[in-house]
């Protein structure tokens, strides 16, 4: 279901379900992922990982390894170039070179289970792995501390003893608190005063990850000159290239990046991990390397999304308004600074109408791998906190969970609570939508069969959506297709929903703009796939390429028909001459002449682009508990999320379902077990539970069309609100089902059964 | 003048108050002006010739890409606002 601000314009191409132009390949297994490529002379890498989360190295003794028939490199720390202390933006997060680099191998301390401390290079990966096994590591085994709590207790346990956190301005040492932040506004002790209802509430979460399904690889080919060339599963090229040359310390220019096929990223895939190990192998061994990590390593050593303790705290009167709101956001952002807790921040309470507000941030540093975006990096953890004590205010003034949001829902010129003003913003209409939907105005059968019960929740989410920087090139073929150099990664249908947007400009079918996504050294300049700004951002650009690809035929027809350009116009595909409409010329007609007229026709488009002004969603999820075992079933659910515009209306609700998808994982299954020695006891796809189409119903969509006014055809961005919404809004629905509320996830059936109990006991 | 909104930790440099006016045609400019009215303030938003790693400059609502060289108009509103992510950073140099 569509809904839309105002009338639909009439366009030929956007809004339209064409089949998506990397289908074929994917289906028939002819798309190239990093582990299907080969080179002549490959060879084949493995890492040694610390098995301790947090220790001194005292030694590593690599001769046995290196003595070893068929290995060719050994690497270690003391390999690695000495990088910058420098900070590059990956865009939809920033990496510190020298913090980066000490992640991808270890010097003198490891400070997470998995942490590279060496890597070899063999014939074969079998003699790779034997090799890395004869590597004598000695450790000087320290405490770990996996949480926030531990981390900032006193005496706790260094991370990082040269550490300089950043303490509301203050510098402080021998700390593992990067970073605490605040943002203020109004009065809130006033606030809090003059309110009916104040509740004040503490949520924890698990760390989870992003469970894409192809593991991070990386080829990397150090040629003779000096050039290094890398294939590797990314989500942006041109950032895998600023972060490997600061890593290497070499000039960016000499790194060639070629994005393969993504076998799903969430985020997971801004940051590098194999890319300089690769590298610094192929160099080693003068051969092209390939690594490709394990499930183990994926979880153990990539970017999860940070676990975290909130504390939220609302004061309404007794019309619904809220007065006053509190917000302490503790994250952890693993072995390094950088977690998403400024995002989080941004996002708690973007939905609401509040003028006395303040927003308390803590980034702290725990032995956890390093946190990486996911999805809306940062705003699940402090929306599930939020939305569940939204959900509680408004049940204690007996208002309608809906009509209380829409009573202090935010719009175009309110701020957030960062300070911002909004521009344009959905958040009115999602919410009207929501409230309208045959879902929130269906009768809820609230017994199930054999005991379980039923209950309804719903929650909102929002995401600010980025713009930034793409490019693409466009050239016109002389039998009238297009072919659009896309230097933005596809991972969600962004070849489809570029393309079909320069078709629209065009006036051409979507099947006659071919789209390729090409490596760093065949396009200019692209940020990340990531923040939601692809199909804005690189829309823009290919809309920008179109206009000039339209003003250079307008000269070709008008050189046709012996006429000036301003004499001649285009609409629809059709080239025409102002003073006679029955002199016309379609796309392909001009294009059948470019020979004639001057030869070939190429353009170019680059924009450094405004945002999606912010996209809100509000999701409802209708669960059904059996009391005796735990289990929360997911029987009914329904996104309703602003677009602006959907470009491909399927893969926009292909975002809605999959964000909804993995946040009820989230929500119910997922999480880093983690013992005390900093170790995950569940690193397999069998333990860490993530929902299968069995466990998830088809999720109902509302689209809503409220449009982006810096994007021409008002796209918003549709990639990350989606996940935000799930969590609180099952949690809202455990409470309407059984009356008892889970402030902790995952919400999984030994913590329902621990809630009924505490209920009872305390009844 | 541009609108500047004062980061919390930083209100204690300008009397509390939650945003002032400051003249600027670009945001170096803006911050050289804003320390020589508030002393101190310049420290924590700038190093060398750009913002200081970790903070966003969000200029009329959108993060900007241009640093410091990014042009302010007398409408401008501009908030210094923690980067999406960051954090600290390590003082002494690389490690060994």
């Amino acid at each position: 279901m569509t809904i839309t601000d105002k009338p639909a314009q009439e366009y030929q191409v956007i809004g339209t379900r064409p089949i998506r132009p990397d289908g074929l390949e994917k289906v028939t297994g002819q798309a190239i992922y990093g582990a299907d490529v080969r080179l002549p002379g490959m060879v084949h890498g493995t890492t040694l990982r610390s098995p301790h989360a947090h220790a001194r190295i005292i030694s590593i003794d690599t001769s046995k390894a290196t003595a070893m028939p068929g290995v060719l490199a050994v690497i270690t720390g003391a390999d690695m170039p000495v990088a910058e202390n420098a900070t590059v933006d990956m865009g939809e997060e920033e990496a510190n070179l020298n913090y980066a680099s000490d992640k991808l191998m270890a010097r003198s301390k490891v400070v997470y289970k998995g942490h590279p401390v060496a890597a070899v290079a063999a014939w074969d990966s079998n003699t790779a792995q034997e090799a890395a096994k004869l590597i004598e590591v000695e450790y000087g085994v320290l405490k770990p501390v996996i949480n926030v709590d531990a981390a900032l207790a006193p005496n706790a346990p260094i991370v990082h003893e040269d550490l300089v956190g950043d303490d509301l301005g203050e510098k402080v040492r021998s700390t593992n608190l990067a970073k605490h932040f605040r943002h203020e506004f109004g009065d809130v002790e006033a606030g809090f005063k003059a309110s009916s209802i104040v509740i004040e509430r503490e949520f924890n979460l698990a760390t989870v990850h992003q469970g894409y399904i192809e593991p991070q690889n990386a080829t990397a080919l150090w040629q003779s000159d000096g050039r290094v060339t890398i294939w590797t599963s990314t989500q942006g090229s041109f950032g895998a290239r600023r972060a490997t040359a600061g890593v290497l310390n070499m000039s960016e220019s000499k790194i060639k990046v070629v994005p393969c096929e993504i076998g799903g990223g969430f985020g997971g895939k801004i940051g590098i991990y194999l890319e300089p190990i690769a590298a610094l192998l192929s160099k080693k061994c003068g051969r092209p390397v390939q690594l490709i990590m394990d499930r183990q390593s994926v979880f153990d050593a990539t970017g999860p999304t940070p676990g975290a303790k909130v504390r939220i705290k609302l004061g309404a009167d007794d019309s619904g308004k809220l007065l006053a709101g509190t917000a302490d956001l503790r994250y952890e952002a693993g072995a390094y600074p950088g977690s998403a807790v400024g995002a989080g921040a941004m996002c708690v309470f973007a939905p609401y109408r509040i003028e006395n507000t303040r927003i308390d941030g803590y980034d702290v540093v725990v032995n956890k791998p390093k946190s990486s975006a996911y999805r809306a990096p940062g705003a699940t953890q402090s929306s599930y906190a939020m939305e569940s004590v939204v959900d509680e205010v408004s049940e204690a003034l007996r208002m309608d969970p809906l009509e209380f949001r829409l009573r202090n829902a935010t719009r175009e010129g309110d701020r957030r609570a960062d300070g911002p003003e909004f521009q344009r913003i959905g958040n009115i209409e999602v919410q009207q939508a929501a409230k309208e939907s045959p879902h929130w105005t269906s009768e809820l059968e609230r017994d199930g069969p054999d005991g379980r019960k039923r209950g309804r929740g719903v929650a909102t989410g929002f995401w600010f959506n980025g713009g930034m920087r793409s490019s693409v090139n466009m050239s016109v073929n002389n039998d009238g297709t297009v072919s659009l150099i896309e230097g933005s990664v596809d991972i969600g249908g962004t070849r489809a929903s570029i393309s079909m947007q320069a078709a629209e400009a065009l006036g051409l079918p979507a099947q006659d703009v071919r789209p390729t996504v090409v490596d760093t050294e065949s396009v200019g300049y692209n940020d990340v796939t990531g923040g939601s700004r692809t199909t804005n951002a690189s829309g823009h650009a290919a809309y920008n390429a179109a206009q000039e690809v339209i003003a250079k035929m307008t000269g070709r027809a008008a050189l046709l028909w012996d006429l000036k350009p301003e004499d001649v116009e285009f609409a629809e595909g059709v080239f025409s001459a102002k003073a006679d409409p029955e002199l016309k010329m379609t796309f392909k007609e001009v294009a059948a002449k470019l020979n004639e007229t001057g030869g070939p026709l190429n353009a170019t488009g680059s924009i450094q682009a405004r945002g999606g002004a912010g996209s809100f969603g509000t999701h409802i999820v209708d669960v059904e508990v059996d009391p005796d075992t735990g289990k929360v079933d997911i029987v009914r659910y329904t996104a309703v999320q602003d677009a602006g515009k959907a470009i491909h209306p399927a893969y926009v609700e292909g975002q809605m379902q999959g964000g909804a998808a993995q946040g009820i994982g989230w929500a119910l299954n997922e999480e880093y077990f983690m013992n005390d020695q900093g170790i995950m006891d569940n690193s397999t796809f069998l333990d860490y539970r993530m929902p299968t189409s069995l466990d998830v119903p088809m999720i109902e969509t509302i689209i809503v069309e409220v449009p982006n006014p810096n994007h021409p055809f008002g796209v918003r961005g549709v990639g990350e609100t989606s996940i935000i919404p799930p969590v609180p809004a099952i949690s809202n629905a455990i409470y309407d089902a059984l009356g008892v509320r889970l402030r902790q996830t995952p919400m999984k059936p030994s913590r329902v059964l621990d809630a009924l109990r505490d209920k009872q006991d305390s009844a | 003048m541009a609108r500047v909104f004062i980061p919390t930790p930083l209100r204690k440099l300008v009397d509390g108050m939650t945003d002032v006016r400051v003249p600027g045609a670009t945001l170096k400019e803006l911050i050289e002006n804003l320390e020589s009215r508030y002393p101190g303030m310049r420290q924590y938003l700038m190093e060398e010739d750009h913002l200081v790693p970790g903070l966003a400059a969000v200029v009329d609502g959108e993060a900007t890409m241009e640093g410091l060289r990014q042009r302010l108009d007398d409408e401008t509103e501009v908030h210094f606002l923690p980067a999406i992510s960051g954090g600290a950073n390590a003082e002494a140099s690389p490690k060994e």
